[in-house]
């Protein structure tokens, strides 16, 4: 045909693996800590103290699975939309391994203690450093991917990703500019409410960035692949794209609502908070209505119901999100269960269904086959994770709600009307729900596992060709 | 000119550019190209089946 040369294959199909490995890790160490809150006793010891494995459990699924299936959707989308194997594949086979130190090394040093004690960014700074070398150099991965591709269009995924891959690489760096002490300590750069406010600007958009426009970058090229049609409106997502990217960075300051925080500075974060709604729900709608005229396939296959479920949990928690930010509806909802809800509602039914999703896609393709060993299993996989979300969510809604109204309500002499050691008693039956709804979604997982080595099972490792962009149109 | 001076013409120009991206994004001129990119995932065949793919030893 056009050419003898092979997209690189390798290293999509190392973050592939990974993505289902950790993904299997993170959230047993979840449902580890979720069995520790109903039954106090398996705290054991130290090291694997609910205060030094919960760090653990959201660094694995953040950024050992989410990260993995990141880099993973990433590096194919590019190839394949650019027409041109990765830029640099020594790098990128760099960025495998660095990722992989780095997530061993977070397995390692979490329990043992050493934390930086910045939400989302405990690692010390050794690790941090190896962090910014993978991250700079997954950039020059991508781009120089971009910068020699055979068309004249950036697909809109790639926009997403390129997105992604810039603002993490910022936000890592500011945010964990620090003094080191020792080889395992050391103190942050910034203090007091700055400190705190550069910590939440990172965070929020680790959750913008990380967790949103690179799993949208997922969204608009495997919803479009799976279901068959290009995205509903390509001028949408290009608003899309730089609404959030204009709207994104200043949300940060709703994390800091009643604190010593600037009052105004509050009410800007609540604003572009509820600004950020209207291109959110934007994205969900294009990327649902890519469908449109095709809905009957919705029944029948598997990978679009964990993609469409997907960007229905994006609209769900976009709108949680919001309105969660308002100051006054924050009032009630902060330091509760409502927040780990909301959190569970976007990483377990957005990040994770559309990484599931994606991952359904690709791993079969990797070993030249079309399909997954059994497409029966990643329907029990979907309905199993579905109903586990279910309940998880619905289980620390109520319990949210509950403990902020117990924590507020005073007698008519103005005392408190519950002690806090009550609404931890109140809590026990809906954590022991969350607990069942994780095991759930583990399950799935486990399930996903199964399916992943059968699908392997005796396969040899696949490289298609390269496909040259003219061959679109004969 | 003071600091905040500077800040908030900064602000104004970030909704300036993204109003003109709208427009941009909107308007007749960029419709073709957006049609042409739309089409990317599908000038691409990613069957297994194409002439040119190998299966490597490993795996």
């Amino acid at each position: 045909m056009q050419s003898q040369a092979t997209y690189n294959y390798n290293v999509v199909r190392q973050f592939s693996i990974m993505t289902v490995v950790w993904g299997v890790v993170g959230m047993l160490v979840g449902v580890i800590v979720a069995a520790q809150l109903v039954w106090p006793e398996l705290n054991l010891g130290e090291w694997l103290h609910f205060g030094r494995l919960r760090p653990l459990h959201t660094n694995a699924v953040i950024f050992a699975f989410g990260g993995c299936a990141l880099f993973a959707t990433s590096y194919f989308v590019v190839q394949r939309t650019c027409h041109t194997p990765l830029f640099a594949p020594w790098l990128a086979s760099f960025t495998f391994w660095g990722w992989q130190l780095v997530i061993v090394l977070a397995a390692i040093s979490l329990p043992l203690g050493f934390t930086s004690g910045k939400e989302y960014a405990e690692l010390e700074w050794p690790i941090d450093i190896l962090i910014a070398v993978v991250w700079v150099s997954y950039a020059i991965v991508f781009f120089g991917t971009i910068a020699k591709r055979k068309t004249s269009h950036i697909y809109v995924a790639n926009w997403f990703f390129g997105g992604f891959i810039l603002t993490v690489a910022l936000l890592h760096i500011v945010n964990s500019a620090a003094l080191p002490v020792s080889l395992t300590k050391s103190y942050s750069a910034y203090a007091g409410v700055q400190d705190a406010m550069i910590q939440w600007w990172y965070g929020h958009n680790a959750v913008g960035f990380f967790l949103t426009a690179g799993f949208l970058g997922m969204m608009y090229y495997f919803v479009p692949k799976q279901a068959e049609r290009p995205v509903y409106s390509y001028r949408l997502s290009v608003v899309h794209f730089w609404a959030l990217i204009f709207t994104y960075m200043w949300a940060g300051p709703h994390h800091l609502h009643y604190t010593a925080l600037p009052d105004w500075t509050q009410s800007v974060g609540m604003i572009f908070s509820l600004i950020l709604l209207a291109p959110s729900w934007g994205g969900m709608i294009n990327g649902v209505m890519t469908l449109s005229g095709a809905w009957h396939k919705l029944r029948t296959d598997p990978i679009l119901k964990f993609l469409i479920t997907a960007l229905s949990f994006y609209g769900m928690s976009t709108f949680e999100g919001p309105m969660m930010s308002i100051k006054t509806v924050n009032a009630l909802s902060h330091y509760t269960d409502w927040t780990v809800g909301h959190v569970h509602s976007g990483a377990l039914g957005w990040v994770a269904m559309i990484s599931i999703g994606s991952m359904y896609y690709l791993i079969p393709r990797m070993y030249g086959k079309t399909q997954m060993y059994s497409v029966g299993l990643i329907n029990t996989h979907f309905w199993i994770a579905t109903i586990g979300i279910v309940l998880y969510i619905a289980s620390m809604w109520i319990a949210g709600v509950m403990q902020g109204l117990m924590w507020r309500a005073t007698n008519p002499d103005g005392t408190l009307t519950y002690s806090f050691v009550e609404s931890v008693k109140a809590s026990y039956p809906f954590w022991a729900i969350r607990l069942a709804g994780g095991v759930m979604f583990l399950t799935g997982m486990l399930i996903m596992f199964y399916n992943m080595v059968k699908t392997m099972a005796g396969e040899k490792a696949y490289e298609a060709p390269v496909v040259a962009p003219a061959a679109a149109h004969a | 000119m003071d600091i905040n001076d500077l800040r908030s013409l900064v602000t104004v120009l970030g909704l300036a550019c993204f109003v003109a991206i709208c427009v941009w994004a909107y308007s007749r001129s960029a419709r073709a190209g957006f049609e042409e990119a739309a089409r990317l995932p599908f000038t691409d065949d990613d069957a297994p089946a194409l002439p040119g793919g190998r299966h490597s030893k490993e795996g």
